[in-house]
């Protein structure tokens, strides 16, 4: 019964800002169910709402109303304490710029989510090892983020997102820095590990080719509003 | 976070801005340092003066009187003096039950005399002290040039350096040398006859002692309470005993009629265990009939006077922590500025707000605990220098060194949690602030 759940379940989400006196509606009244081992893209133009709807689905903002269920919970109703913890064990995320600590090298920037998790230390380094393989990295272990090309260190911030092993993969334009043909490669690789791992995926971009080949659905926003919703095989016929 | 590697983070991020970290540091060491110099001078110069006044004997002695004693000229007789009834003699058998009181170390007479010295023909006046051989290992002799008595009955005596530099212009070519001695010796008188007008006493015969000058000494063990002022010439107890010298109190003896032979003490001096007994046993003492009188007042005063002046210092010495403090503030303010993309990273991958608030926290409180260290060291070594200048100072005025600093182990402690506790609260506001941070405004943050 809880493998037919979906991973994520948007329930007429709203998120309104303030500046000054205006109130902008960055997410607005947006219901979406993502199931699980899904990989769903978040389309649409600058200032649409996709990136606020991903923090939201990550627990790194709270909706102004609505509910959001994953992991079992609703996040709007979770302490900053457990959204922190959900964060840490149900959720990875990979971002545009990667954010790796460049004072870091791989492997640290990679064990990271395992010490905020409190993992054992004598566990942490075949878990690193483990993630690094997975992206085929394991030859750069003590390089810095610097020392990498930037297909190379996003392949690191995926490793980074994986190493504890959370059901959900949340990526904020990760070919958004990349060139075109490594943009594919990160992608090809997310599409391996959602295979290997039966992972579900939510990856915002507005780069609709690439979303059309290698997204199961996507979901287009516009205005803080979901406009469109479809499989890809019907996305790409319309 | 584990402590291992909320420590691990922050080390790591302490040494990735070394520069403006090992300056903070230096603030706090600065700061440390400071108020470990002041108080360490403030407890030198204290133990300073409680050594010295410890080796004068005062602080755990009770000097015990028959409550009618001679209290000198022009102050009034003992309050609890009980003109009808005789008051309670300080005799042999009054010496030997303060001897069994508890907490009492020895009793011993107080005798001392006025003399007439003679050396190379010349005479001097002085007073003369009897020393118990208790004494010995005071520390009031500590320094002395020449040795101790050899013997409690030994017909030695040691100078006081005022003493021996108004017999020589070179003290110590002194020791070796004999001195005359002239006493009054206080001799019974035979029983009363017919005469009526004729009560008895005793009669004062002068006579001479000869005595080797075996020491000087630079202290004075024999100040104070005493009624005779300083005694500048020292002989052992027993060896004052057995001369039986007319004795103020032997002539409080024979105004009164009191002319039996058996011996009276003018006063004695009660030893406790510890300065801290003193005042239970002067009750106990006076409840026996006797007059009893310490300067544990005058200690408590300067413990007070003390405890003052180690504030003052220590206030004085905080100025340069409180300094350091806003250093601590700034440059974790400005670590949250640098840092806070890493901490809106940090945040998205599962840290809590209290993980950030910590990890700040850790930082100031490693800069105070190092900068504790340095402090305590420079403060250390501030306080050896002065020691060092003042005592070549002292060595031009030909005095005597003294230790004038001293950084015993509380202080230590108390500098080095000082520090700490100092540098967390410098932390409060840069860590709470980190922690607030919002992490998706954090992770837009370029």
């Amino acid at each position: 019964m809880a493998d037919t759940l979906p991973a994520i379940q948007l329930d007429h989400i709203s998120r309104h800002y303030h500046m000054g006196e205006t109130s902008v509606r960055a997410v607005d009244d947006v219901s979406l169910s993502v199931a699980r081992g899904e990989f769903l893209a978040l389309l649409g133009s600058s200032g649409s709402g996709k990136s606020t709807l991903l923090n939201l689905m990550a627990g790194l903002d709270r909706p102004t109303s609505g509910s959001i269920l994953a992991d079992g919970s609703n996040l709007a109703a979770l302490s900053s304490l457990d959204l922190a913890r959900f964060r840490r064990n149900a959720v990875g995320m990979i971002f545009q710029s990667f954010n790796l600590l460049p004072r870091m090298t791989l492997e640290e920037n990679i064990e990271l989510p395992l010490r905020l998790a409190e993992v054992d230390r004598a566990e942490r380094a075949g878990r690193v090892r483990e993630a690094l393989e997975r992206v085929r990295l394991t030859h750069r272990l003590g390089h810095r983020p610097a020392e990498l090309s930037g297909g190379e260190q996003q392949r690191v911030a995926i490793a980074r997102a994986l190493v504890n092993r959370p059901r959900i993969l949340l990526a904020d334009e990760p070919t958004g820095n990349l060139d075109s043909a490594t943009g594919e490669a990160v992608l090809t690789l997310l599409r391996e590990v959602q295979a290997q791992l039966s992972m579900t995926i939510v990856m915002v971009t507005h780069e609709r080719p690439l979303a059309e080949r290698f997204a199961d659905r996507l979901a287009t926003m516009g205005d803080g509003k979901l406009i469109g919703l479809s499989p890809v095989s019907q996305a790409a016929t319309q | 976070m584990k402590a291992r590697d909320l420590t691990d983070l922050a080390l790591r991020n302490l040494r990735e801005a070394m520069l403006r970290n090992a300056l903070t540091t230096l603030g706090v060491a600065v700061g440390v340092a400071s108020l470990v110099a002041m108080l360490s001078l403030g407890v030198g110069l204290q133990q300073l003066a409680s050594k010295r006044l410890s080796q004068s004997g005062l602080f755990d002695t009770i000097f015990v009187t028959p409550k009618n004693s001679f209290r000198g000229m022009g102050r009034p007789q003992s309050r609890d003096a009980e003109p009808d009834k005789p008051p309670r003699p300080l005799d042999e058998e009054a010496r030997q039950q303060l001897a069994k009181l508890p907490n009492v170390i020895e009793v011993y007479p107080q005798i001392r005399f006025f003399t007439e010295v003679r050396f190379n023909s010349k005479p001097y006046s002085t007073v003369v002290a009897g020393m118990p051989d208790s004494s010995r290992n005071s520390g009031a002799f500590d320094g002395m040039q020449g040795n101790f008595f050899s013997s409690a009955s030994a017909d030695e005596a040691i100078l006081q350096i005022e003493f021996a530099k108004d017999l020589s212009d070179k003290p110590s070519s002194l020791l070796g040398q004999d001195l005359v001695l002239r006493y009054a010796e206080r001799q019974t008188n035979p029983a009363p006859g017919s005469d009526p007008a004729f009560t008895g006493g005793f009669s004062v015969v002068p006579k001479e002692l000869k005595l080797k000058i075996i020491g000087i000494v630079e202290t004075e063990p024999a100040a104070g309470y005493g009624g005779y002022g300083n005694a500048r010439l020292l002989i052992p107890l027993q060896t004052a005993t057995t001369l039986r010298a007319a004795q103020v109190n032997d002539l409080r003896d024979i105004v009164r009629g009191d002319t039996s032979d058996k011996l009276t003490y003018a006063s004695l001096s009660v030893r406790a265990k510890s300065p801290s007994q003193v005042e239970a046993l002067e009750s106990s003492i006076k409840s026996m009939g006797f007059n009893a009188f310490s300067l544990l007042d005058a200690s408590k005063s300067l413990r007070t006077f003390f405890s003052v002046f180690d504030l003052l210092l220590g206030i004085f010495g905080s100025l340069a922590l409180a300094v350091a403090t806003l250093g601590i503030i700034n440059t974790l303010v400005m670590a949250i500025l640098e840092r806070r993309r890493e901490i809106g990273v940090l945040k998205a991958l599962g840290a809590a707000d209290s993980d950030v608030q910590q990890l700040f926290f850790v930082e100031a409180g490693v800069m105070g605990f190092l900068g504790g260290i340095f402090g305590v060291t420079f403060g250390w070594l501030l306080g050896r220098a002065i020691t060092f200048g003042t005592n070549v100072y002292l060595k031009r005025q030909n005095l005597n060194p003294i230790d004038l600093s001293s950084v015993p182990w509380w202080l230590v402690i108390l500098a080095l949690v000082f520090a700490v506790l100092v540098s967390l609260g410098a932390g409060l506001y840069p860590a709470s602030r980190a922690a607030k941070l919002n992490p998706v405004d954090a992770l837009r943050y370029e």
